[in-house]
């Protein structure tokens, strides 16, 4: 009986692996597109193969030289780790601030609808260019040097932090804010009594994370002219001091890990 | 007489915080305020730029109007090449992340030893920017959209390995419980037990990632690591204004496409 019973499963009934995509046609189909596009891609993308392997003994080779790191310049590594924290800093406050007028107005359940289309085309051309685009324009204005670069991440920081505040703002429960309309407040009372209450841990929690995302960014704009310990890894780069790049990138991964510590440990007591 | 007498421990008006509390806010605001003007006050800035700033930025806009729209036509092969880097970045990532986040979650890492690794490569990663590996793998490579490729799965690879391997660690153990209890190999737990639980995780990761991709890969030319980024710098260099223009205008689109795609992909699969 048992077995009779056995014979008998419904094939639905059976235990199959649980898939993302139940279809298999589709799932199958999907696989073969994602190879064709490889296929695709790599026939268009301009690769020159002899240089590839060319590449893997000189990959060989700039390891060797980058090894032992040199640190024997480490005033100048000292200086320009600074410089970018110190970006970092100064951009994060600045956007900070800049980001409570522009996220209240990029949220569209208490502002009008022509204020909030204005402030969200405002961070959505701000986000849309990378921060390396942006300070070349900066460079261009006000010269080389640490202020295009604080200029760059305080646009950055301010266009995140106030989208995240916006999204915060558009997804609080209607209740309190037509209890504190309710007893006549105006716009400001508002502000004060119902959405920055709501709003303060995930805003100075978002910011706290900018602060750390600035550190990240403040070593590569550098780059192309606009300060911080990126100028001075590029030019060491052209100059093949590879052991002194390397001691550079130890130096960011150390001050990135820390600013990460830092930020979530300051994260989690405000929780 | 004796009502008066009556004390209250609680004040006739509301206030939000204690005297303590509003204390401690002050000094906090005081401090950071501190900070933000040290960091602005010690940085070599020249003030002295701000003065012609207003004319720099009008010379600025004249030449950039009106945009050269002929440019637009050379700009199509590099916007496919920037597109492709960015893509084929991200399919690397997923091949690499993949077994390094296993490495990094807690409860699927073999020891202390390979977690402590899987950490390490995943901090790695992610602290050196895609823009800074670009210039690595030049040296590495030569100029062209290889070098821009790995650099963007070097990036890549921290991120999407450190948001997978939180989602590995903050899996159902039941489910990992019920796979082993059948007696399946360790192998085919991961496959069956734990994988089919992050997978969604893994593709919107992905999918998330390859707009930050998309829009990485297009400043990777800066570097010569391929891309439209190329053509970019190459006509700010010349001050070819115009051309500017109209590069940004395309970037702009495509960015703003692919941010699009992403989210509706997104939204599918969560």
């Amino acid at each position: 009986m048992n077995t009779a019973a056995e014979k008998h499963i419904d094939p639905a009934q059976q235990w199959h692996q649980i898939r993302m995509i139940e279809n298999p046609l589709i799932r199958h189909s999907l696989a073969l597109l994602v190879l064709l596009y490889i296929f695709w891609s790599m026939l268009s993308i301009n690769v020159d193969w002899g240089r590839f392997l060319l590449g893997l003994p000189r990959a060989a080779n700039i390891v060797a030289r980058m090894l032992p790191p040199d640190f024997s310049r480490w005033e100048l590594l000292i200086r320009g780790m600074l410089e970018s924290v110190q970006m970092a800093l100064a951009a994060s406050f600045i956007g900070m601030i800049l980001a409570v007028p522009i996220g209240i107005c990029a949220s569209s359940n208490i502002v009008p609808k022509p204020v909030y289309l204005m402030a969200r085309a405002f961070i959505i051309l701000s986000r849309t260019f990378h921060e390396i685009i942006v300070a070349i324009f900066f460079v261009k204005i006000f010269g080389f040097g640490p202020i295009s670069g604080v200029l760059t991440l305080t646009i950055s920081s301010t266009s995140f932090i106030s989208k995240m505040l916006a999204e915060d703002i558009e997804n609080m429960p209607p209740g309190q804010i037509e209890a504190i309309r309710a007893t006549g407040a105006g716009f400001f009372k508002l502000l004060i009594y119902c959405i920055s209450p709501q709003a303060m841990p995930r805003y100075l929690g978002v910011s706290i994370y900018r602060l750390d995302a600035n550190i990240r960014h403040s070593t590569v704009i550098g780059i192309v002219g606009a300060g911080g310990i990126g100028q001075v890894l590029a030019a060491s780069f052209s100059r093949y001091d590879y052991d002194f790049s390397l001691a550079i990138l130890l130096s960011i991964i150390v001050l990135v890990f820390l600013g990460e510590f830092f930020s979530n440990w300051v994260r989690s007591r405000l929780r | 007489m004796s009502e008066k007498t009556v004390v209250h421990d609680y004040p006739d008006v509301w206030q939000r915080f204690s005297p303590r509390q509003t204390l401690i806010r002050f000094i906090w605001y005081v401090g950071v305020v501190f900070v933000a003007v040290w960091a602005l006050s010690t940085l070599d800035i020249s003030w002295f730029y701000f003065l012609d700033a207003h004319l720099q930025v009008k010379d600025l806009a004249v030449r950039m109007w009106p945009p050269n729209l002929e440019f637009a036509r050379r700009l199509v092969a590099p916007l496919i090449e920037t597109i492709h880097i960015a893509t084929l970045g991200t399919i690397i990532t997923f091949v690499i992340a993949f077994p390094i986040a296993f490495l990094a979650a807690r409860n699927t890492t073999i020891n202390r030893f390979t977690w402590f690794i899987g950490r390490f490569i995943l901090v790695g990663s992610r602290s050196v920017n895609t823009v800074v590996w670009g210039l690595l793998f030049v040296a590495i490579f030569g100029p062209g959209p290889l070098a821009g490729i790995w650099a963007i799965a070097f990036r890549s690879i921290g991120f999407v390995g450190k948001l997978v391997a939180e989602a590995i660690e903050e899996i159902d153990p039941g489910a990992v419980e019920a796979v082993e209890s059948t007696g399946a190999s360790r192998l085919q737990v991961l496959l069956i037990g734990i994988l089919p639980q992050v997978l969604p995780v893994i593709y919107g990761t992905l999918v998330y990632r390859w707009d930050i991709n998309i829009r990485e890969s297009t400043v990777l030319g800066f570097v010569v690591a391929g891309g439209i980024g190329i053509l970019l710098y190459s006509s700010i260099n010349q001050f070819l204004w115009r051309e500017v223009t109209v590069t940004l205008m395309m970037v702009f689109c495509v960015v703003l496409a692919s941010e699009f795609l992403s989210a509706k992909i997104r939204h599918r699969i969560s």
